[in-house]
């Protein structure tokens, strides 16, 4: 493998604490060399067969980001996304590791499926981390084999569209995912609450005649999680290494369910947050006149919600931006709301909207949003060498414009499904080069 | 790095809302929250001008231009005065139910849409169990809907039709309407709000022109937060209170098909809620009693009452010829049979 020379640009690596003028060399897939401008073994460089140099300057040289909650669609989805759309698409958002999810036909409960998502007949771009299925097909009933999902690659594991409802089956999860070293990735929905909805509960909900989704649903699992934690975290049952079980809570979305993090949080407990872009974004009051690009899982909230989850990434609770990428075929999403399934993209607009809102309206320093969408979800999912550019590190790269605002426009997507409330918003800070594992796998046409 | 540098900073900005709930298509009407005063009024003056015309001139209005009515969910007196409404005005009429269609085996509201403007129709009366799918069918179509009532979400003619009925009554000779034209005028709607169209669109359209809007009936059919609904909109509990003050009473229908699971005691619900002649007497022996239809006797009110001198429901039916007369026209005015027939063409 060639080597790659990142010169004249200006890096921010959080993890590192660095944020200065650096030259970077890539070799073999990993990190050589990070120096001052000039100063690498490379020097200036000169281009050669052997040597790929990539001019940097006036752009900001970061880590490649990190999404932990994407969904790929394959195995049995294809018409949706297929793993090389989806990580082409990551590649343009700035993204180089991607958590897939597991609800995918058949879902991911087997070694099998573990090591077919990553074979590389798949053709992915980026860097690809099964998340394995915490019980059969997702129903909440019967654990999978996590020593064997684990060996096959799994990063953790969930049965995310779904949650697990049953106290004694998510006490089984926790203990046996710990046993494991594997997080525990929930997606708190209390599904006895929200039968036939599909929107927020609340006066929008009520206006537009659609059953409301109750916060309470959400909020009120997260803390029959934490509870059960807390349990298992004292006694420390079922760990024989002194592990605490490790709980993450998926796109969160209610207030309540911030502050039961924030409290577990302040007991000690390996809890931890994401939050989606929409959901520091958007209200319910986007749904408009039954817009079905407004319609995920969980839904928009209100106003105070939106607000909680803008103050919980500012203040340091949530640890992790997360797109909950879920591409739908423009034939799915054009029925009755009510009939429209969950979820829109997210992958190309996670960084343009973060650095646009989170940095550039509230005054967040773009190491911290730099951080949130890379070292912070690496560490929280234990992705050792990503998220950072130290020496040895993985080669993962992304080099962009921060002050640069631009159009997002669905049309030009990469991923095979344009769904997204986000058509025609404004950017900010556009990816020039995405670097995985020391290919270039996306360049921005010149302009 | 410091975690709280930027977290005392005040949020003022946010995105921008998306526009209010508005349509797209000139002559459609989806809701009655997109309905302007203005729009209201036209409507009612080209109903009484419609009603009043010669029937043979009436038949030359709209005559041979094609309208579908596509009915997803059973309907006596909304699909049959909107038929009689069309064929009054000379219109071919085609009526496409979920039963005995494509819609049977799989088609799409999209395609069946689109089918539908492809066989020269230039307007498609809607009636759909899902809140909202006006909105997709205009949007597909590019065609004038008229809402016949989707889902929980709203039944604009029906308002409309409910407004004429009242102006009828309490406001005799009045022509032009105005935001005071109900001033003063307290309407009581009772019953199961929640699942009701009807209420919707009446506790939008009727503060519109001034009037207080009473919701009353049980926590599990009436929200609190009903009351945010709009101006002019408040809750009563209690029934006997809510007849006190009102001219006008509305009783809804339990909508068993949309109950969800939500468990009700029928016996308890009459005891508290049921429109009799006693209470009617006693609390209210001015008041209009109406009701959208179907009434089920017996349960929200009683047939002595429904039969008596004070209900109106029958006068409702018969307003609605009229109003969604204006309502067919209005979606038609203004395009020409050619550009319709192109129109159907094209797709």
């Amino acid at each position: 493998m060639s080597t790659l020379l990142i010169r004249g640009g200006h890096l921010i690596d959080p993890a590192a604490g660095v944020d200065a003028p650096r030259d970077i060399v890539l070799k073999d897939g990993r990190v050589a060399e990070v120096a001052e401008p000039g100063k690498t073994a490379l020097g200036k460089g000169k281009a050669s067969a052997d040597l790929q140099i990539i001019d940097s300057k006036g752009l900001t040289v970061a880590p490649g980001l990190v999404d932990i909650h994407v969904h790929l669609r394959e195995p049995g989805q294809g018409h949706k996304e297929t793993i090389a759309t989806g990580t082409a698409a990551a590649a343009a958002g700035g993204f180089t590791s991607v958590a897939a999810m597991p609800n995918t036909t058949p879902t991911n409960d087997s070694p099998e499926i573990t090591r077919w998502m990553q074979a590389p007949e798949r053709g992915a771009s980026v860097r690809v981390f099964p998340i394995g299925a915490a019980t059969r097909a997702l129903k909440g009933e019967t654990l999978n084999d996590y020593a064997a999902l684990k060996a096959a690659g799994v990063v953790a594991v969930t049965d995310d569209g779904h949650p697990i409802l049953k106290d004694g089956i998510m006490r089984e999860v926790l203990i046996n995912a710990t046993r494991h070293g594997l997080s525990v990735i929930q997606h708190a929905e209390d599904t006895r609450l929200t039968g036939g909805c599909s929107m927020n509960a609340g006066p929008t909900a009520f206006r537009l005649g659609l059953r409301g989704m109750p916060p309470e649903a959400e909020y009120g699992l997260v803390e029959r999680d934490i509870r059960l934690v807390t349990e298992l975290s004292m006694n420390g049952k079922g760990d024989k290494n002194g592990n605490r079980p490790h709980l993450h809570v998926a796109h969160t979305s209610t207030a309540q369910a911030v502050a039961a993090v924030r409290q577990a949080r302040r007991n000690g407990l390996r809890v931890t947050c994401e939050v989606a872009p929409h959901h520091f974004l958007l209200t319910e009051e986007h749904v408009g006149a039954y817009d079905t690009n407004a319609k995920m899982n969980p839904p928009l909230r209100s106003a105070a919600d939106r607000d909680a989850m803008i103050q919980g990434i500012l203040d340091g609770i949530v640890d992790a931006i997360a797109t909950d990428h879920a591409p739908h075929a423009a034939h799915e999403k054009e029925v009755e709301f009510e009939r429209a399934p969950n979820g829109i993209t997210g992958l190309e607009s996670a960084l343009g909207l973060s650095l646009r809102w989170l940095h550039h309206e509230w005054k967040l320093p773009l190491g911290r949003v730099l951080s949130l969408l890379s070292a912070q979800p690496a560490a929280l999912l234990g992705l050792k060498g990503r998220g950072t550019l130290t020496v040895g590190s993985f080669a993962d790269v992304m080099i962009f414009d921060p002050k640069q605002e631009w159009t997002f426009r669905a049309k030009n997507s990469r991923s095979k499904s344009k769904n997204t409330p986000f058509d025609g918003w404004t950017m900010q800070g556009r990816v020039q080069w995405t670097i995985s594992e020391g290919r270039v796998v996306y360049q921005a046409e010149a302009l | 790095m410091p975690l709280n540098a930027a977290s005392a900073r005040p949020i003022i900005v946010t995105p921008e809302l998306p526009a209010d709930i508005s349509t797209g298509v000139t002559g459609s009407v989806l809701s009655a929250s997109g309905l302007t005063l203005e729009a209201v009024g036209e409507i009612l003056a080209l109903a009484t001008v419609l009603e009043r015309e010669d029937p043979i001139q009436r038949a030359q209005r709209l005559a041979k231009r094609r309208i579908a009515l596509l009915f997803y969910e059973s309907s006596t007196r909304t699909r049959t005065s909107f038929e009689l409404a069309a064929k009054g005005l000379g219109a071919d009429t085609t009526l496409v139910s979920s039963l005995s269609s494509s819609i049977e085996k799989g088609e799409t509201l999209k395609d069946t849409g689109l089918t539908l403007r492809a066989l020269g129709a230039e307007a498609i009366i809607l009636r759909h169990p899902s809140s909202g799918a006006p909105w997709l069918l205009e949007r597909e179509t590019q065609l004038p809907v008229l809402n016949a009532g989707d889902g929980m979400h709203e039944h604009p003619s029906q308002a409309l039709l409910d407004l004429r009925t009242i102006l009828a009554h309490l406001r005799p000779g009045v022509e032009a309407v105005t935001a005071e034209t109900l001033a003063g005028l307290t309407v009581a709607i009772t019953g199961d709000i929640l699942h009701s169209r009807v209420a919707r669109s009446n506790m939008i359209l009727l503060p519109k022109l001034g009037a207080r809007v009473i919701l009353c009936g049980p926590r599990e059919l009436l929200p609190e937060l009903a009351a945010q609904a709009g101006p002019g909109v408040e809750i009563e509990r209690n029934f006997t209170r809510a007849l006190e003050q009102s001219q006008v009473v509305m009783m809804l229908r339990i909508q068993a098909e949309r109950l969800a699971g939500l468990q009700l005691d029928l016996e308890e619900y009459k005891a508290s809620y049921q429109l009799s002649e006693e209470r009617l007497t006693k609390y209210a022996p001015k008041a209009l009693v109406m009701h959208p239809g179907p009434i089920i006797r017996g349960l929200e009110l009683t047939g002595e009452v429904a039969d008596g001198p004070q209900s109106v429901i029958l006068e409702q039916v018969h307003h609605g010829v009229a109003i969604r007369m204006a309502l067919v026209y209005r979606a038609l005015a203004g395009r020409t049979l050619t550009a319709g027939a192109q129109k159907g063409v094209r797709a």
